[in-house]
């Protein structure tokens, strides 16, 4: 079996990525990211089983580079504070509503961020989540409810 | 009360410097472009080799049809890198613009069996400007068999224009096939300057 042509998953799959991405890391770090992302991918390519969920498979990467990226600033010990900072781009004043909720989401445990950017930033289903995540997809629910209810705190504390 | 709305992004620039690095790097396996010329869009895919493929968009199914191909026969690690097609590009420019009589690009002959190869190499020692016959390519290509399996040969020419397969006329002089079309073989010997009867 031959897999599609590597550009239409790009095509198809960019937008989605790069949300994910910046939702969770900021535009700063997206921007590589998004890049590591997709050359392991591209490496990887010829050797995904034809039936597998080229999706989720994609995101199952991305998601492993943010966690890479999270695991980085954690040996760092960078404060909260200057993460958020750094997820401002200095060049773009006009930041969207959201970019500040998207700050809260990096600093909640590793579970509830995956699956608030997945869910809320990639539009990816319960479902999906699941095997990006090889949890249930009770779980990915759950780490949503938990995650939106933490941020919801911080608001109203 | 908590809107997690997506974050504005636009992934074009991104996309392409990726796909740019993924195919200077080799990671990607073929790079394409599609090029505009005065005888249509083509699909241009090269290898880290040199040009696999110029492919008529319009007679080959479109762009899908045209890298699914290329995902089967040779890696389904293809990107649109133009940069790496830029020689391929401005030599056509200076082709379609009377400028330039030889391409000068490497060639990938990957896609062509070794009989096709000597028949497509042979047709590529035409000069700009003249002709030849399916007969006299199938004799110069050592076709034992003659001249229907140069035409065969001929009309799966993977890469048409910077391999002359238009310079290939039919022995009576009739203008024979085309792999675009007998409408571009037409345009392309008129640029040539060559006189039809």
């Amino acid at each position: 079996m031959t897999r599609e042509p590597f550009q239409r998953v790009l095509d198809r799959h960019a937008e989605d990525v790069l949300r994910f991405l910046v939702a969770g890391l900021g535009r700063h770090d997206a921007d590589d990211a998004f890049q590591e992302t997709f050359i392991s991918a591209l490496r990887a390519y010829p050797k995904l089983r034809p039936d597998s969920d080229v999706r989720a498979w994609l995101f199952t990467i991305a998601h492993r580079k943010a966690i890479d990226v999270h695991r980085g600033r954690a040996r760092r010990a960078v404060p909260v504070e200057s993460v958020e900072d750094r997820a401002a781009p200095a060049d773009t004043a006009a930041l969207d509503a959201s970019e500040g909720h998207w700050a809260r989401v990096r600093a909640l445990p590793d579970r509830q961020r995956a699956v608030l950017t997945l869910r809320y930033a990639a539009d990816l289903t319960h479902a999906e989540i699941a095997a990006v995540l090889a949890c249930s997809e009770a779980a990915s629910r759950r780490a949503a409810a938990d995650g939106l209810a933490r941020l919801r705190e911080e608001v109203t504390a | 009360m908590t809107e997690l709305q997506p974050p504005a992004v636009d992934a074009t620039a991104l996309a392409a410097r990726f796909a740019a690095r993924a195919a200077d790097s080799g990671d990607a396996d073929v790079a394409y472009a599609v090029v505009d010329t005065p005888a249509g869009r083509v699909v241009a895919a090269r290898t880290p080799t040199g040009l696999v493929r110029l492919a008529y968009e319009d007679f080959n199914g479109g762009l899908d049809r045209v890298l699914e191909s290329l995902a089967v026969r040779l890696s389904p690690r293809i990107v649109e890198a133009p940069a790496r097609l830029d020689d391929t590009r401005r030599e056509l420019d200076e082709y379609f613009a009377g400028t330039r009589h030889a391409f000068d690009v490497p060639i990938d002959w990957t896609l062509t069996t070794p009989f096709a190869r000597r028949v497509l190499q042979a047709t590529a020692a035409i000069p700009f400007g003249q002709t030849s016959t399916y007969a006299q390519i199938a004799a110069a290509a050592g076709s034992p068999r003659g001249a229907r399996p140069t035409g065969n040969a001929l009309g799966s020419n993977p890469i048409p224009i910077i391999v002359p397969c238009h310079r290939v006329l039919a022995t009576g002089g009739g203008l024979g096939g085309y792999t675009g079309g007998l409408s571009r073989k037409e345009l392309l010997l008129g640029i040539e300057g060559v006189l039809l009867g």
